[in-house]
């Protein structure tokens, strides 16, 4: 615990050093606006964080971009939608920033995308899933790096087809995250397997879960699987419980985000074995980008990356990727330069698509087991996002056009 | 579905254990509220304490013993205890100095350590969820009825009843218990009478912190100790005091159970109802017992110190001129500021009047409410659903929203000002909890938790300093009229209904129809700042509505000070302007927020403007 305050210190010192540093060189640094919710959710942020620094600083030592080195300033929006678009304005107005980026929770990012098209601005976000930010309410000068809750329901529903079981409960967050990754399921697996029932579901309120109630609520309805999207401290709850009271024994758990490092390692020695889960098997993905990057990141913050380091990491690579490519700091070239930019993530080469402006970036799919008391990922492959999109037309017809 | 009997008597059970933890945390609460009048925002944080103190003791006394039951509960009663003393600590160095301080203004105090002790926590123990390993026998279960049912949580039911009556030996055959039951009906009595009031309050400070420090430690092992715990039971244990009935810990014990098996039993057949269950169950029992179960009226009905208002004066000349020179200053920003600064600006205007229209009730009103947010909300959606639904231009949409919020204000006015104190500030915050969980949930209407985008100005207002014009205009207006009204013969009505009810009632006035039109005058305008907001954000959210966003309210007007007039201004310009700055630069803003709250409330126990008018007064005299 020692370990995560000092990190947490040198984030800090990293940041406030790092301008200085810059400006002693000489050149006018490219200027990214950064944020996020910093103090709300400082498990996934802080890890976050880290990863985007690290890469500034990789980019900066290599020469930066354009020959100008590239420089963060970042905000946290405290978990408001209201406060992060004031920082936004402030970011663009007062500290002059050449883009945005950042945000995590959903309503957060489209309230910072809807600022960005009416200042028509470019607007990189980083980790809400939310299909609503690239489909409904997509527009011009936003794109999206994380895999969002359609694919990685989508690369769920792919396993989950292949298992017997006919009857099926839900068990979800009370909010639009929940809400989209139960609809999706729900429709791709009936599409795939019309023999299924769906034959309960249990909407818990957000971090105020009632796990024990919860447990015997969906073992009532004697099903065949489980379909889990709660995470965080509702997951921890929830795993005991169920532990406890049988709830997963003789049964198939089909969980989304739960293998995320984020989200597996608090369940410590209780990690149920065999859920087949999206996440991120840090310690063995081996591929030559992947092993390059988790050195380094070693190296300069003396722990393991979890998910939100890649997203940060590839958040700041996909930007640099865009100026190159654009050759400027215009939004507007910027934004051409987005889409279809290819770019390198630790996980592979990714895209972000000119249709709908979602990046191709995966996920590993796998099974979850317990090794030495700590929760890991087995069986596992990498599921490449590109594959697991609705096709063009559909997309079309769900995003406006217009725009 | 059909129900079977093995299935009702398992979940019955769960409800069981869930309200043993669930009394554990209330009836700490109610004894603190109870004897002292603080509403105790901490208790949340000492509840978190006690889960985190109780996951670093017992894995050290794990380490040295090894894993035996025994070290567990001593692990956990040290937990409960250390809180204890940390609950004492907050007393004696903060609560001690502002008992005199007008009704509720402690709670600003509480919440400023809320802020403290989130940043503390993350810094001791790290942002990571921190779950207690459970040795074999923290996993066992019995079987019941042929379910499996966790021991952990059948030896929590007997943990409720067991806390429940060794709080009833206490409070039947110690002399502390017996000056606690006293000063809980009648603490001006046991002071006249030369009972040391000091010890007494740190005393029911450590009893109370103690409890919420156990009811953490103790459902540690079956969740694990995070950051979010605090705010997630706050509002929960603020309803089981409620509906128990202020003070009275038989109706804590009570109310958990009802609330605990509501939620057990509900979530199987409404699944989607989580989010207002506990609130709609608080509404129909304030409507049915305004006292709530085992309540009581407060007796004696003297008025509490402090509470005796001066009477409002026109203001000196001098603030007049401030006042416009303010005005013009902020009017005549675009030509020195940036637009991150008319940015700022516009925002304070919108929450000078937020906290203005929730004064007119506080302070004049004397009608405290905790969900005020709701008619600021309201605004906000009545704007952004005329842009979705109807496309109506801007101009259109700052009618909508104060027309809904009104609408909504004169519905929720007419059952709450039919109650008072607490009661009252707790149905406010049933119903904005319920316009809330509407906003959340019926995604179809608002969009869910996705909110409405778009609510973009005019063409013609899309300029930041014409923007800001218009809420100048609108919000400052408002506030001006607002003003005019406490001044004006309905003002004098107002307060005499709320100083002496029976008085201003035997001079033929309605006082509970007197509060009912400040109640809509109040949300009318909550909800023009909230319409002016959405044009300025351009998005409209659910925290819009949610418990903080009422609780900034609070917060500002108590800042700046109840009894005066030109108090919500200062507050909300003092408080927004801190929030702002730090958030934008100090990486601990919320110790920050906290301690600088402290601080104001050490300084200022009337507000910061009722401090300076103290000032100003002994100085000058009063103005007529």
């Amino acid at each position: 615990m020692a370990k995560t305050t000092r990190r947490l210190f040198l984030a800090a010192a990293g940041t406030l050093a790092a301008p200085g540093l810059i400006r002693a060189q000489g050149t006018q640094p490219i200027r990214i606006g950064e944020i996020n919710s910093y103090t709300t959710l400082p498990a996934f942020t802080v890890p976050y964080r880290n990863g985007w620094q690290l890469r500034v600083e990789q980019i900066n030592a290599a020469g930066g971009v354009l020959g100008r080195p590239l420089e963060v300033i970042w905000r946290d929006d405290a978990g408001r939608p209201q406060d992060a678009v004031r920082l936004a304005g402030e970011l663009l107005d007062a500290e002059r920033v050449d883009l945005l980026a950042g945000t995590f929770f959903s309503h957060i990012g489209l309230a910072v995308s809807d600022f960005a098209l009416q200042r028509r601005r470019l607007f990189v976000a980083a980790e809400p899933l939310t299909d609503a930010l690239v489909w409904e309410k997509g527009n011009r000068y936003t794109f999206r790096l994380r895999p969002s809750t359609y694919m990685q329901a989508a690369m769920l529903v792919e396993e989950a087809a292949k298992l017997p079981a006919r009857r099926w409960v839900t068990v979800a967050p009370n909010y639009e995250y929940g809400q989209s990754a139960v609809k999706w399921f729900k429709q791709l697996l009936s599409a795939r397997r019309p023999d299924v029932e769906f034959v309960a579901e249990q909407w818990p309120a957000l971090g105020r879960i009632d796990a024990g109630a919860t447990v015997t609520a969906l073992a009532q309805a004697r099903p065949d699987a489980i379909y889990n999207v709660t995470f965080g401290a509702d997951l921890t709850n929830f795993v005991r419980q169920g532990n406890t009271r049988g709830l997963f024994e003789r049964r198939t758990v089909v969980s989304l985000l739960t293998g995320e490092p984020e989200y597996l390692d608090p369940l410590g020695d209780e990690t149920p074995e065999g859920w087949i889960v999206t996440g991120y098997p840090w310690d063995q993905v081996n591929t030559p980008e992947h092993t390059a990057f988790r050195d380094a990141y070693r190296r300069r913050f003396n722990d393991y990356p979890r998910l939100g380091s890649v997203v940060g990491y590839d958040t700041i690579t996909a930007i640099a990727e865009a100026i190159k490519r654009a050759g400027s700091l215009e939004t507007e070239r910027l934004v051409e330069a987005m889409r279809g930019l290819p770019f390198t993530s630790p996980f592979g080469r990714c895209v972000f698509r000119a249709i709908d402006h979602q990046s191709t970036l995966g996920a590993f799919v796998g099974k979850t087991a317990l090794r030495g008391g700590r929760g890991t990922m087995v069986e596992w492959r990498y599921a490449d996002g590109a594959n697991y999109l609705p096709p063009d037309d559909e997309v079309r017809r769900m995003r406006p056009q217009t725009t | 579905m059909v129900a079977r009997v093995d299935f009702l008597l398992v979940q019955f059970l769960t409800g069981l254990a869930n309200a043993s933890a669930l009394f554990l945390i209330a009836s700490g609460l109610t004894v603190i509220f109870g004897v002292t009048r603080v509403v105790n925002f901490a208790h949340g944080s000492f509840y978190m304490l006690g889960a985190y103190l109780s996951w670093t003791i017992v894995r050290a006394l794990w380490d040295w013993g090894g894993r035996e039951p025994w070290l567990f509960v001593l692990g956990i009663l040290l937990a409960a205890l250390a809180v204890g003393a940390i609950g004492a600590l907050v007393e004696i160095l903060l609560l001690r100095r502002i008992y005199r301080a007008p009704e509720l203004f402690q709670l600003l105090a509480t919440f400023g350590v809320v802020l403290i002790v989130q940043d503390i926590t993350l810094a001791l123990w790290g942002p990571e969820d921190l779950p207690l390993p459970r040795p074999r026998w923290l996993r066992a279960f019995i079987e019941v009825a042929g379910e499996r049912f966790p021991l952990h949580d059948l030896i929590l039911i007997f943990v409720g009843p067991a806390v429940l009556g060794l709080l009833w030996l206490l409070f039947q055959r110690t002399r502390f218990g017996i000056l606690v039951r006293a000063a809980t009906e009648d603490r001006e009595m046991v002071a006249a009478l030369g009972v040391d009031q000091r010890a007494l309050f740190t005393g029911v400070f450590f009893l109370g912190s103690t409890l919420a420090g156990l009811g953490g430690a103790i459902v540690l092992p079956s969740q694990s100790a995070n950051l979010q715990m605090d705010l997630a039971i706050i509002a929960e244990a603020f309803v089981v005091v409620v509906v128990g009935g202020m003070g009275s810990v038989p109706g804590a014990f009570l109310a958990s159970l009802l609330i605990a098996e509501v939620q057990a039993f509900g979530i199987v057949l409404v699944p989607k109802a989580t989010l207002v269950l506990v609130f709609l169950v608080m509404a129909a029992v304030l409507m049915v017992r305004p006292y709530g179960l085992l309540g009581r009226p407060q007796a004696h009905a003297r008025a509490p110190a402090g509470s005796v208002s001066p009477v409002v004066r026109a203001a000196p000349v001098v603030l007049k001129v401030v006042g416009a020179a303010a005005l013009a200053l902020a009017a005549a920003a675009p030509l020195y500021a940036g637009p991150y600064g008319l940015t700022v600006l516009t925002e304070l205007a919108v929450f000078i009047l937020f906290a203005a229209s929730l004064h007119l009730l506080m302070g004049p009103g004397g009608v405290v409410s905790f969900g005020h947010a709701a008619y600021f909300g309201l605004g906000a959606y009545g704007a952004a659903l005329g842009v979705r639904f109807l496309a109506v231009p801007m101009e259109a949409g700052l009618v909508l929203a104060p027309l809904l919020a009104g609408l909504f204000g004169l519905v929720f006015g007419w059952f709450v000002v039919r109650l008072s104190g607490v009661y009252l500030a707790m149905l406010t915050l049933a119903f904005a909890q319920i316009v809330w969980a509407a906003a959340f949930q019926w995604v179809e209407l608002t969009g869910g938790d996705n909110g409405i985008l778009g609510v973009w100005p005019s063409p013609w207002a899309r300029d930041k300093a014409l923007f800001l014009w218009l809420a100048l205009a609108l919000c400052l207006g408002a506030t001006l009229l607002l003003r005019r009204a406490i001044y004006a013969p309905f003002g004098y009505a107002l307060r005499a209904a709320r100083d002496s009810e029976l008085r201003a009632e035997a001079i033929g006035l309605d006082a509970a129809r007197l509060r009912l039109v400040a109640f809509v005058i109040a949300a009318t305008s909550a909800g023009i700042a909230g319409g002016v907001y959405a044009y300025a954000k351009g998005s409209v959210f659910p925290t819009y509505i949610s418990i903080p966003k009422s609780v900034d309210a609070l917060l500002m007007v108590l800042l700046g000070g109840v009894q005066t007039v030109s108090g919500p201004i200062v507050g909300a310009i003092a408080f927004h302007g801190l929030f702002l700055t730090l958030l934008q630069w100090v990486e601990w803003w919320r110790a920050a927020l906290g301690l600088a709250i402290v601080a104001l409330v050490l300084a200022f126990p009337e507000g910061i403007a009722g401090f300076v008018q103290r000032r100003w007064e002994a100085r000058f005299g009063a103005t007529s």
